[in-house]
């Protein structure tokens, strides 16, 4: 299975911690099913460390040398909705969704423990200012992260992987982790 | 459904699927044959148009979209018989070959001088990713420098 740590492009990023395994046991916590969510592939390709996307189940850099240009929406010419509509073309098997983009640099995942990750999403400075609730709302309402669970098929018409846990499952997960006073463990 | 645009300055309805790419729209039901197909999953950049402005890879782009919009194509890129800088350079520097995947890039190019008025290589190696099994792409740099020449003499 894909973890975060395998995005990483440096040594200590291959460090084997409980992100590694996202089989989701009947007893894990909400924090280990929310986090399995967001270190998976559908979320991380486009929560780049750097200034290029990354797509596919193996999470190869995008094809055609993308960029994340100015607005993270692409450049001048090449802009995400130059190929990426409103919703899934599975005919052409271009996955889409409102606001198709990058996340901003500043909410960078890619190699990033699941700990790391979760101290971002909740510090103002790298979330868009968004306290715990417009975090949750986001989680749990936005189109984008909830495509995770409808990825659509590729060119080939192979059907996306989606998130270990189900959409319900982890929407009830967020929600249960905040309300819970969204403790991080330690590392 | 029926969806109404502009195709070239000028309006268009057409009564078809909303999921059809936009592409068959202009080329097999306006018979603007200049828009090309590549590859069929907007990755070679052969039948980039500009709807409202913006390059976009039409053969991925369901028609709905259109509605409302602005939709220019390689015909529609000069104006009258002015042509187009991109369209002066392409000719002056003699850049295609087969032919076949220019209007793509000069449409991509033509999208890119808007916004991008005196590009770098390197803006050139970002932004124009079409792909041309020709490799012209040196002629094509060449004409890029020489339509930002052109684009900037005319004001």
């Amino acid at each position: 299975m894909t973890n975060a740590s395998e995005f990483g492009t440096n040594s200590s990023s291959k460090t084997k911690d409980k992100s590694s395994d996202t089989t989701i046991k009947i007893n894990d916590t909400p924090f280990d099913k929310m986090m399995a969510v967001l270190t998976h592939k559908r979320c991380v390709n486009c929560h780049p460390s750097g200034d290029r996307p990354r797509q596919g189940e193996d999470s190869h850099i995008h094809n055609f040398d993308v960029q994340r240009g100015e607005d993270n929406h692409g450049v001048a010419a090449l802009r995400c909705e130059s190929c990426h509509g409103h919703e899934n073309n599975d005919f052409s098997g271009v996955p889409g969704a409102p606001e198709w983009s990058l996340a901003p640099i500043a909410m960078a995942w890619e190699g990033l423990s699941r700990v790391k990750i979760a101290k971002s999403m909740l510090n103002r400075a790298n979330n868009g200012n968004r306290s715990l609730d417009e975090i949750v709302k986001h989680l749990t309402e936005h189109e984008l992260v909830l495509w995770a669970w409808e990825p659509g098929v590729d060119a080939e018409g192979n059907p996306r992987e989606k998130p270990p846990v189900g959409k319900e499952e982890y929407i009830k997960a967020v929600k249960e982790w905040a309300a819970g006073g969204a403790v991080i463990p330690e590392e | 459904m029926k969806i109404t645009f502009t195709i070239n300055g000028k309006p268009a309805t057409v009564d078809v699927d909303g999921h059809t790419p936009l592409l068959w729209v202009v080329r097999d039901m306006l018979n603007l044959k200049g828009t090309k197909f590549g590859c069929g999953k907007a990755a070679c950049g052969a039948c980039t148009l500009h709807v409202d402005g913006e390059a976009v890879r039409s053969c991925s782009y369901p028609v709905k979209y259109a509605e409302g919009k602005r939709v220019t194509t390689i015909e529609g890129l000069s104006e009258g018989d002015q042509l187009h800088p991109v369209q002066q350079a392409w000719e002056e520097e003699v850049v295609p070959q087969c032919g076949y995947c220019q209007p793509g890039f000069m449409m991509a190019t033509a999208a890119m001088l808007e916004k991008i008025p005196n590009p770098t290589d390197d803006d050139i190696d970002k932004n124009i990713v079409n792909i041309c099994r020709c490799a012209t792409y040196y002629r094509m740099r060449k004409a890029i420098h020489k339509a930002a020449k052109i684009k900037a003499a005319n004001g």
